[in-house]
């Protein structure tokens, strides 16, 4: 697709010669201002921003985000108060990309084509569907495309080198390699010398994608893994806003404090 | 959308996975793709192989037990005064449900694929105790994931599982039934599949899941054909098979061989948890209009609200307290080859009664949930009409609740 606002990011980033920073949160947690709140305040440091519109079963989801999603939910989010937020974010912050994720039930429910078009109306600029792979979501994709937003495939390290070459074809302008079998918010168990390998291995393929790495990522490992374009960190933000929650603090500060750690250490 | 004769229902979905074109399909983080490959591929290979095949009768007949008693509950019938009441005793199989046929073959593959450790979610605790059992017979490490909820309710269950090595993980989270357990076990096999076997209990989850499942359970089926023909010289002219369906592992199991029939002479029925009488949940997607959504893997009738959230489900019956079902059963319902209905933890209970007063067989409350349909349809229909009920449990695991609920009414 090039020219995309993600694209763009990934771009700003190289120019301070350092990888993009992707925070995940999600909507409604713990209340759809706060939500709103903690996006907008940890976009200052972050280049592109992850939504998660949550699901209650969810199956790729760690404890820290499965936490984070069973709070929206009881705290009453809806996807269109996602849409919203999105909307008003864009507003002030229509230079920073947002792509939203979940998983594939609550984008049937609202009707695929649907959901693309309210995604274009918000200004989401790309989409991560957990449990729809890659060929399943070809069309879905192609439609995605066909409004100009980016449907982001997922690499893992079990996927083989054939399918790997053939989900790279048909990606848009952003690829989400998972650093190793886990679901979100595993402890990191494997080397970042080994993950960086298989990083580099994706990107030989071709070097015009712009390749992410997720999950397992802290303020502890995320130096290490510094030479990729991307890395994005989800659980331990959402860790601390159970944590501030928790002890009755201001979720927005501690976790803007995270991010912007975050930042200091790829920079 | 027509069903085609002569294949096997798990066989008649197409290159993506899915019965009917909208039931099914594999709904799974790109880390389990290849692991689901990697087990298509195998077992795809396996049913073809006479070896393999040898060993599954092998231990079908020699450890499980087949072929499981088909008996006329002559009391019932009696009572009841109308048509035939027969049950096939599935619950005599090797610790005591039809769980053990999916759980042995489910060992039988991890073995020949080399793995050590095999993994499973439960509800009523029968799938987790068989796969208990087949792990500790096939020398494999086994880990149980269970609704804490459940782990309460099933104790028997539970006891047995840890008396054969197993260890049991409880799922705190949701509602802490069957639904938590399988995502649970799911998470688990994202992070662990490299080295670990993963069984689905049921019907359910991705494709080749239930394929595996409905392979296992088809069992039962093939011996009441044989047996039917032996008691009756022919298959008889009028016939309802009557199973409850939670998943629907062992309603697939009991009817695969009959589905080719005409319903006329062959009709197939359904039966899930309504939940307590007056109760808003339930737990029968099928028989209450549930719309289409994706679980655990696969596009099925699933409880759920607008957004897409899956609905808690209660009933009474933890084998049958799950909020989606198995896609062979959309199919059957959409190509309305089954019928399905429910019955409420009331008269599943009112069943249960009856049955064990009048005859020496102790079903579960799963199967007493067919047998509340079979009472109630019963004496309006010919004596020539033969109700078949499958018995899939023991209510041995049902000890604490029934003493409870029984003793209050």
């Amino acid at each position: 697709m090039g020219n995309s606002l993600i694209d763009q990011s990934f771009k700003n980033a190289k120019k301070e010669n350092r990888p993009a920073l992707l925070t995940y949160t999600v909507a409604g947690d713990n209340s759809i201002k706060k939500s709103f709140e903690i996006l907008k305040s940890i976009s200052e440091y972050a280049d592109i921003c992850e939504l998660g519109f949550p699901h209650n079963t969810p199956i790729a989801d760690g404890g820290q985000i499965q936490t984070s999603a069973y709070r929206a939910i009881k705290n009453g989010i809806k996807i269109n108060d996602v849409f919203s937020i999105v909307k008003k974010f864009k507003i002030i912050k229509k230079n920073k990309a947002i792509i939203l994720m979940g998983y594939y039930n609550m984008i049937y429910q609202y009707n695929e084509n649907k959901f693309i078009k309210k995604c274009k109306q918000s200004k989401v600029d790309g989409l991560i569907v957990v449990d729809l792979p890659y060929p399943e979501n070809k069309n879905f994709a192609l439609k995605c495309k066909k409004y100009k937003i980016n449907f982001i495939q997922l690499l893992s390290p079990t996927t083989s080198k054939k399918r790997q070459k053939k989900i790279i074809k048909d990606s848009h302008d952003m690829i989400y390699y998972i650093s190793m079998l886990s679901t979100t918010g595993g402890e990191l168990k494997v080397s970042p010398r080994k993950i960086m390998r298989e990083y580099q291995k994706i990107k030989k393929q071709n070097k015009s994608k712009n390749v992410v790495i997720g999950f397992g990522i802290t303020e502890k490992t995320i130096s290490l893994l510094k030479k990729a374009d991307g890395l994005v960190v989800g659980s331990a933000i959402c860790k601390e806003i159970n944590n501030s929650i928790k002890r009755g603090q201001n979720a927005v500060t501690n976790v803007t404090n995270v991010v912007r750690k975050l930042k200091n250490k790829i920079k | 959308m027509k069903l085609k004769k002569n294949i096997p229902l798990i066989d008649q979905h197409d290159k993506h996975g899915f019965w009917g074109k909208k039931f099914g399909g594999s709904f799974i983080p790109e880390t389990l793709k290849k692991p689901v490959e990697d087990l298509t591929r195998e077992f795809k290979k396996l049913r073809k192989n006479k070896k393999f095949i040898k060993k599954r009768d092998y231990y079908f007949k020699n450890y499980i037990g087949s072929p499981t008693s088909f008996i006329k509950l002559e009391q019932l019938t009696n009572e009841l005064g109308g048509a035939q009441i027969w049950a096939k005793v599935v619950s005599e199989a090797n610790g005591g449900a039809h769980k053990i046929y999916n759980a042995t073959v489910h060992a039988l593959i991890c073995k020949s694929m080399g793995k050590k450790y095999i993994v499973g979610d439960t509800g009523a605790g029968y799938a987790g105790k068989m796969l208990s059992m087949a792990a500790k017979k096939f020398g494999l490490k086994c880990k149980i994931f269970m609704g804490a909820k459940d782990i309460k309710r099933q104790k028997p269950n539970c006891d047995a599982m840890r008396r054969n090595g197993a260890e049991i993980v409880p799922v705190y989270s949701g509602s802490q039934t069957l639904v938590d357990a399988v995502s649970e076990c799911m998470r688990y096999w994202v992070s662990n599949c490299d080295n670990t076997h993963m069984c689905v209990g049921s019907t359910v989850g991705p494709n080749i899941f239930v394929k595996i499942c409905g392979w296992s359970t088809a069992q039962i089926s093939r011996e009441l054909k044989l047996q039917l023909k032996k008691e009756f010289k022919k298959i008889p002219n009028k016939i309802k098979l009557i199973n409850c369906v939670g998943g629907g592992s062992s309603a697939y199991g009991f009817w695969s061989e009959f589905i080719d029939f005409n319903k006329k002479q062959i009709e197939l029925i359904g039966v899930e948890a309504g939940g307590p009488k007056n109760s808003k949940l339930h737990a029968a997607p099928l028989s209450r209009n549930a719309k289409i959504g994706i679980l655990h893997g696969a596009a099925s009738y699933v409880c759920q609200n607008n957004e897409g959230q899956i609905k808690k489900t209660e009933s009474i019956s933890a084998g049958l307290d799950y909020p989606g079902v198995s896609p062979i059963h959309c199919y059957l319902k959409d190509t309305k080859r089954a019928r399905y209905t429910y019955a409420t933890d009331e008269s599943a209970l009112e069943a249960y009664k009856i049955v064990t007063r009048l005859e020496k067989i102790n079903p579960s409350l799963e199967p007493s949930h067919a047998f509340a349909e079979a009472i109630r349809i019963a004496p309006r229909l010919s004596k020539d009409t033969i109700i078949i009920v499958n018995s899939c449990g023991d209510a041995k695991k049902d000890r604490d609740i029934l003493k409870e609920r029984l003793e209050k009414n």
